[in-house]
């Protein structure tokens, strides 16, 4: 069952994920904290850290570690499967029939047109992260970090992977 | 259909080398794609069509172009299609698996430890710091996402739809994949119509 619920997980976001990686993100965090309840919110973002600190494409990253945790080997391997398998087969399946439409209006329109879909679903985890932070350490030290990450992640174009390990040597010594 | 042809010299060696040429190329741009799909793109790009020339630049164009029109994530789709292209399944198996498993592993290491400490109390505060600079790497994608949507589609109908799928998703409550499904169903829909005239 928990194996069926794995696959489910991480089926439909590997399946609408139009835009990549990142795209899926918010879809995975629907199944994985709002619809089973494997993570917390704080759970998921580290989750989100860690992965996007680490090489390799987040969403199957996500998937290993989730499946892994909810059901051991076979559940990252199940979770991975899901996340990975049904576009990469319609892929090698589909090849003839995808390269002869890939130049119809509608093929290149789709991306477009889930795009907004997918912005409105990160902006509701933006925020949700957000009031999860102020609840958690309070309102000043949110903004102090939100301010300092923003400026080093955009401005100073400082790698995501040295930005949080920053975030986590600062959160240590404040937590002393 | 393409033309199977970038595999001339995959034939003329033992399948053992390939099999450990795929492992080798795979690993690094799986462990050298910092930042996710996209940036990993030149990296396979150098491997496969430059140092193995096991495709041509016009072969692992048109791959890419397909793999961009399928959803999911994007270097495990080229790897694994890759794989498959030059070395049957067990070229997929071995492209994927080296290009996913190291980094998972690395993620079981890491949030492990995390999991493990977590009742020490600056232990604590360290993972709940790492919450709002999520919360601002989130927000530097949704305005990616915004702002790739107000171009491709023009402000007007960007905001139009943006607010059309917030009141669905978040007013309505409707599941977020039945959204993006209906989505796909009227994009289609032209061509279906297209398609049963002709």
């Amino acid at each position: 069952m928990i194996y069926w619920h794995l696959f489910l997980a991480f089926f439909i976001p590997g399946i609408l994920g139009y835009g990549g990686g990142p795209a899926s993100i918010p879809l995975v965090e629907h199944e994985v904290v709002g619809n089973y309840e494997w993570l917390t919110t704080q759970e998921f973002s580290e989750v989100v850290a860690i992965g996007n600190s680490l090489p390799g494409p987040i969403a199957t990253k996500m998937a290993g570690y989730i499946g892994y945790t909810e059901a051991g080997v076979l559940g990252s391997i199940v979770a991975m499967f899901a996340s990975v398998a049904p576009s990469l087969l319609l892929m090698i399946g589909m090849m003839a029939l995808l390269l002869k439409y890939k130049d119809e209006p509608e093929v290149k329109n789709l991306t477009k047109i889930i795009r907004p879909v997918i912005a409105v679903l990160l902006g509701f985890m933006t925020i949700q992260f957000a009031q999860e932070s102020v609840e958690g350490v309070g309102p000043g030290y949110t903004l102090f970090l939100m301010a300092a990450s923003f400026v080093l992640l955009e401005k100073v174009k400082l790698h995501p992977a040295f930005v949080i390990a920053l975030a986590l040597v600062f959160g240590a010594i404040t937590g002393l | 259909m393409v033309e199977r042809a970038g595999v001339k010299n995959a034939t003329g060696r033992p399948r053992r080398v390939l099999y450990r040429n795929i492992a080798l190329a795979f690993f690094r741009t799986g462990m050298l794609g910092f930042g996710g799909g996209p940036s990993s793109i030149p990296l396979v790009h150098q491997e496969v069509v430059k140092k193995y020339e096991w495709m041509t630049d016009d072969e692992f164009g048109d791959t890419l172009a397909l793999a961009n029109t399928l959803p999911g994530p994007i270097a495990t789709k080229i790897a694994g299609y890759i794989g498959y292209r030059i070395a049957g399944v067990w070229g997929c198996l071995i492209a994927l698996a080296v290009s996913v498993i190291p980094t998972v592993v690395l993620m079981i290491v890491f949030l492990g430890l995390l999991q493990t400490y977590k009742d020490i109390p600056w232990v604590q505060h360290m993972s709940a710091s790492v919450v709002p600079v999520v919360a601002v790497m989130l927000a530097v994608l949704t305005w990616d996402f915004v702002k790739k949507s107000g171009e491709t589609l023009g402000w007007m109908r960007a905001i139009l739809l943006i607010g059309l799928s917030g009141i669905l998703i978040e007013g309505l409550q409707i599941h977020p994949a039945i959204v993006i499904l209906v989505c796909i169903l009227i994009v289609f829909s032209p061509l279906l119509k297209r398609r049963k005239k002709a």
